[in-house]
């Protein structure tokens, strides 16, 4: 298509199921009741013009362009700001109205530069379109004094700042305060002097508190607020809907292009996950895609302390899978495996472990969901029946409190935490919905602009079980559990048995307030709250599963929900939210060793035939290693051949000197990957990977949302990641023939029951499926567990907290947390290679100034963070943020590597690592540690290609 | 701690963890069963089995039983 911007209603949908039919120059329109006359306007395809309205936000009346004429009413009201009544006969164009418009819009223009030819916002600026529809065609006025000739901002690596043309609308404003929720700009001074600001007077964007989402610059009517890459080439030509590729929420966006050039990323809409709104990351951070040190062309080499040496794809996949063979004829098939990436799309994930498992010949199959949300998978799967969260995001608007428990969403999920804040707050004279924090760390929803949490229980780390537990004291010794839910929904023998369990007087708030540290008084009215506030809605993140008792404190928060009736209906529910954009597509799609798609176990008879008849080959019924498992295998000398898609291990992996010599044990590590990331130190064969923008395929968002992936441009690399492991695939002899992701698909829904109704076709008309989308469910399932839970009866388990072994003594007195900040991804690969470390270049320490008195350091000291498993070094930020006895740093930096310091402890049940609780000393630093040294020798050494040039 | 030590500690800790299970004993074979690979299963049955805690050791006998019956 060609571009055209997306359709501007002028003002938001009404929500009201209640119709109104009025006339608007002669034709009848019939819409919501609350609607206003320019949103009607505008659905029946009349444009009135306005200047300070956009869909997205609130009507503010300011620009006075939108004026009609109403018969009966006395003036011209503004459109924007005048609701819709039966039978109303309204005029969109008449003479006096043109004369008023153009008299209003001569105003605008007499203080804003004439150099539309050479504004980068020629051909898509509000403005100038709206001089042209109502028939500006000269500017009467001699201005004396105006606006014009100030300086320009540049500070913001992604978007300028243009006060000079900036016409005062308040769009930007408004846009930071309804849809970020950061209030971070303002309206300076008066008349001429008026002018946008990011704080104080002083501040320019880069130094204020403005988090760089974007939505002031998508709000702007003119070049004010303009994407410096739109400065720089050009407006687009075309654009494509696509899918993010950063974190679990999974924002739909318009890629805006110029030939096979992307200018912008803009949020779409009718996205149903982000509803027109961005984060930096989506927004801006996808200059990695076409950065210098992309790897474009298959490497190998015989040993790691080799150079690579450049070849072609043919000699690429022959080789692999020639040593692939030789491995298996030599150890036996069970030492070979793979990791499927939670980053690629589902039809890769499904090739990748299909490969596994029919290829290698044994389920040694595992994902990056491991360190993540494999406790999600098996809490909410014993508990609910299916291994997924209950709600769509839009189901938070129907909350009354929202408990987050482990999720930093303004860092982590941003553009949910947006919609979050949005209900918090409060809108339209409905009060806003009471917050829950549970967090070791003071998180900037427990307060920030216009929210102040009602509860906030600063845990000890390790100790989410026996707060839950301690709640759930609350809620049955107090009467306030929901009996008539648990009598129709779950086994009230369970229950019974789980109830009298939390009863007991040894989990009562007030006995374990010495080990959680939690108020036993401020415990007994957060669960008071959530049981009684109505919907209660459980929002968590990695704080609750990377725990030795991640699985449990997964079960616990069911039990939670169970107990108080929180499931199966809008405004409640438990809610996952996902790290990495195909986390829940990853798991969905069998990427686990003792599961294939769609949750059945491996040993399940019927399930392994439904495949095997499929696919042609007899499976394996027996479960294969999980990540930590595979290295173990690797160390003792039987696991020796590893394929990992898209994951960097040897960063994100816990104990970084364990992975290290797992991987180095190995006789053929396989990395496909964008980058030579760390773990391709130990990598003897590189295949090139494609990016987002340059696949077609699917992702699935944190909730259950299939959504497309559309390829804009050629893969630099020469093919889509599906196609890479089609062609290992048939270099080992199988006999794949897909041509397109689409026939992918078809085979997931032929041999996934929850996926039985998904096509591409669908989701092209559709935009989106959440799933299970089936024969009862043709459309897709926004709220899970309705009428009944998946496994008939909700399990109520009983939880009984048992300390982590990690233990803090006198030589590691701390405890280590670890989490990740909003300008950055994950182990930064990506986000490294962007703008974005303009905002985070360095991973830093946060301490308690109780703690860094004791050790003399200060804010910006470098120290060394040392535990049982290794030693680093970084510098230091002095916080209260933080309690004392606890730290906190970020894992996006290789140059830190805070994996070095994080331990083998796991999840009992899923071995999920324990990345939340090290125990650590942190001290004066001078130099980095021998590690970092010797680290940053063999990055050096790994990463030489051909004649010894190295590739970063 | 090697891999066999590291299979007694993850035996020991699913135990504690399934400790409040009305059949303990089971619910650890089970989980073992469902989730770790056959190799793993087989070091835990030859190497040293003092390290594990008597549901452990328990929940590893049920395994090797039904192992030997089938």
């Amino acid at each position: 298509m060609t571009y055209q911007p997306q359709k501007d209603f002028g003002t938001p949908a009404s929500r009201s199921d209640e119709a109104v039919t009025l006339t608007i120059d002669g034709r009848e329109v019939t819409v919501p009741a609350g609607s206003s006359i320019m949103r009607a306007a505008s659905e029946q395809g009349t444009s009135i013009p306005k200047l300070c309205a956009t869909d997205n936000m609130k009507s503010f009346g300011s620009c006075r362009l939108c004026l009609v004429e109403i018969d009966g009413r006395k003036g011209t009201p503004a459109s924007c700001t005048t609701p819709v009544e039966p039978g109303m006969v309204v005029r969109t164009q008449t003479p006096h109205l043109a004369k008023l418009r153009k008299g209003v819009m001569e105003l605008y223009i007499s203080d804003h530069p004439l150099d539309c030819l050479t504004c980068a916002a020629n051909g898509d600026c509000e403005l100038q379109d709206q001089a042209g529809a109502v028939g500006l065609r000269d500017v009467r006025y001699d201005v004396q004094a105006s606006h014009l000739g100030q300086e320009k901002d540049h500070s913001n690596p992604y978007f300028d700042f243009d006060p000079s043309k900036c016409i005062a609308c308040s769009r930007c404003i408004r846009a930071c305060d309804e849809v970020q929720g950061t209030l971070a700009l303002t309206m300076e001074g008066r008349g001429w002097d008026s002018k946008i600001s990011a704080g104080f007077a002083s501040d320019d964007f880069m130094g204020s508190e403005c988090v760089s989402c974007g939505a002031c610059v998508q709000a702007c009517p003119t070049a004010t607020l303009i994407e410096k890459k739109v400065v720089e080439v050009g407006t687009p030509e075309r654009s494509v809907v696509t899918t993010c590729a950063y974190c679990g929420v999974g924002c739909t966006f318009r890629a805006e292009m110029r030939g096979e050039q992307l200018v912008r990323m803009v949020p779409y809409k009718d996205g149903k996950a982000n509803r027109g709104h961005s984060c930096v990351k989506g927004r801006f951070a996808w200059g990695y895609a076409q950065h210098q040190e992309r790897i474009l062309k298959p490497m190998i080499r015989a040993s790691i302390d080799q150079p690579w040496r450049e070849v072609e794809w043919e000699e690429a996949f022959a080789y692999t899978a020639a040593e692939l063979k030789r491995i298996s004829d030599k150890y036996g098939r069970h030492a070979l495996g793979g990791i499927t990436s939670s980053r690629c799309t589902n039809e890769e994930t499904f090739l990748v472990q299909k490969l596994v498992r029919a290829g290698f010949g044994n389920n040694n199959v595992d994902t990056c969901a491991r360190v993540c949300h494999s406790p999600t998978g098996y809490g909410l799967k014993t508990t609910f029946g299916t291994s997924a969260g209950t709600q769509d995001f839009d189901s938070v608007e129907d909350s009354d409190v929202i408990l987050i428990i482990g999720a930093n969403p303004t860092d982590g999920h941003p553009v949910f935490a947006s919609r979050m804040k949005r209900r918090l707050r409060g809108q339209d004279g409905r009060e806003g919905a009471k917050l829950i924090v549970i967090d070791p760390r003071r998180t900037d929803i427990v307060r920030s602009p216009h929210i102040e949490a009602q509860h906030h229980l600063p845990l000890r780390p390790g100790t989410n079980v026996a707060v839950l537990t301690a709640m759930a004291h609350v809620i049955v010794s107090e009467g306030l559990a929901n009996e008539a839910f648990i009598r129709e929904r779950c086994d009230w023998d369970e229950y019974s048995h789980w109830a009298e369990f939390v009863s007991q007087a040894r989990n009562s708030p007030e006995n374990l307030q010495p080990v959680t540290l939690v108020e036993a008084d401020e415990l007994r009215a957060a669960a008071r709250l959530y049981a009684t506030g109505g919907n209660g809605a459980i929002y968590y993140g990695l704080g609750v599963t990377e725990h030795s008792q991640g699985s449990s404190t997964v079960m616990a928060i069911a039990n939670l929900a169970m107990a108080t009736g929180n499931i199966g209906r809008r405004g409640v529910g438990v809610n996952p939210l996902r790290g990495q954009n195909n986390v829940q597509g990853a798991c969905d799609m069998g990427s686990f060793p003792h599961e294939l798609s769609g949750y059945r176990h491996i040993s399940d008879g019927d399930a392994r035939r439904l495949f095997e008849n499929d696919w042609g080959v007899s499976l394996d019924p027996e479960p294969g290693l999980r990540i930590p498992n595979m290295l173990d295998a690797a160390v003792d000398g039987v696991f020796k051949a590893l394929y990992v898609q898209g994951e960097d291990i040897l960063h994100s992996d816990p104990n970084t000197k364990h992975v290290s010599a797992g991987l180095a044990a190995m006789e053929c590590v396989i990395v496909h990957d964008l980058f030579l990331n760390e773990t391709a130190h130990y990598a003897h064969i590189f295949l090139p990977a494609s990016t987002f923008l340059e696949k077609n395929g699917t992702f699935t968002n944190a909730e259950r949302r299939i959504q497309p992936v559309r390829k804009v441009m050629t893969p630099l690399n020469g093919l889509e990641d599906w196609e890479v492991t089609q062609r290992l695939a048939q270099a080992m002899g199988l006999d794949w023939n897909y041509s397109h992701p689409s026939e992918i698909m078809d085979e997931i829904a032929r041999l996934t029951p929850t996926f039985a109704g998904v096509s591409f076709d669908r989701l092209d008309e559709e935009g989106s499926l959440q799933w299970p989308v089936t024969a009862d469910a043709p459309d897709g399932t926004p709220t899970m567990h309705v009428d009944g839970f998946v496994r008939g009866k909700g399990k109520f388990v009983v939880t009984d907290y048992v300390p982590t072994d990690e233990k803090t003594g006198p030589r590691f007195p701390l405890l280590l947390t670890t989490g990740r900040i909003l300008s950055q991804y994950n182990v930064g690969a990506q986000t490294r290679r962007t703008e974005n470390v303009a905002w985070h270049k360095e991973d830093l320490l946060e301490i308690h100034p109780v703690d860094a008195e004791d050790r003399g350091i200060k804010s910006g000291d470098w120290v060394k963070l040392a535990s049982r498993a290794g030693e680093t070094t970084l510098r230091a930020t002095v916080t209260d943020r933080v309690a004392p006895g606890v730290v906190y740093t970020t894992f996006h930096h290789a140059v830190t590597q805070a994996n070095v310091v994080t331990t083998d402890y796991s999840d009992w049940a899923t071995n999920c690592p324990e990345y939340k609780v090290t125990a650590v000393q942190i001290s004066a630093s001078n130099g980095p540690t021998d590690w970092q040294e010797e680290y940053e020798a063999l990055s050096e050494r790994a990463r030489r290609i051909d004649a010894g040039v190295p590739a970063e | 701690m090697n891999s066999a030590e590291r299979l007694v500690y993850m035996a020991n800790q699913i135990a504690t963890n399934l400790a409040t299970d009305d059949d303990p004993v089971s619910a650890v074979a089970n989980h073992i069963q469902l989730f770790w690979d056959p190799r793993m299963k087989r070091l835990i049955q030859e190497n040293d089995k003092a390290g594990l805690s008597l549901v452990a050791a328990a929940a590893i006998n049920r395994l090797a039983e039904t192992h030997d019956a089938a």
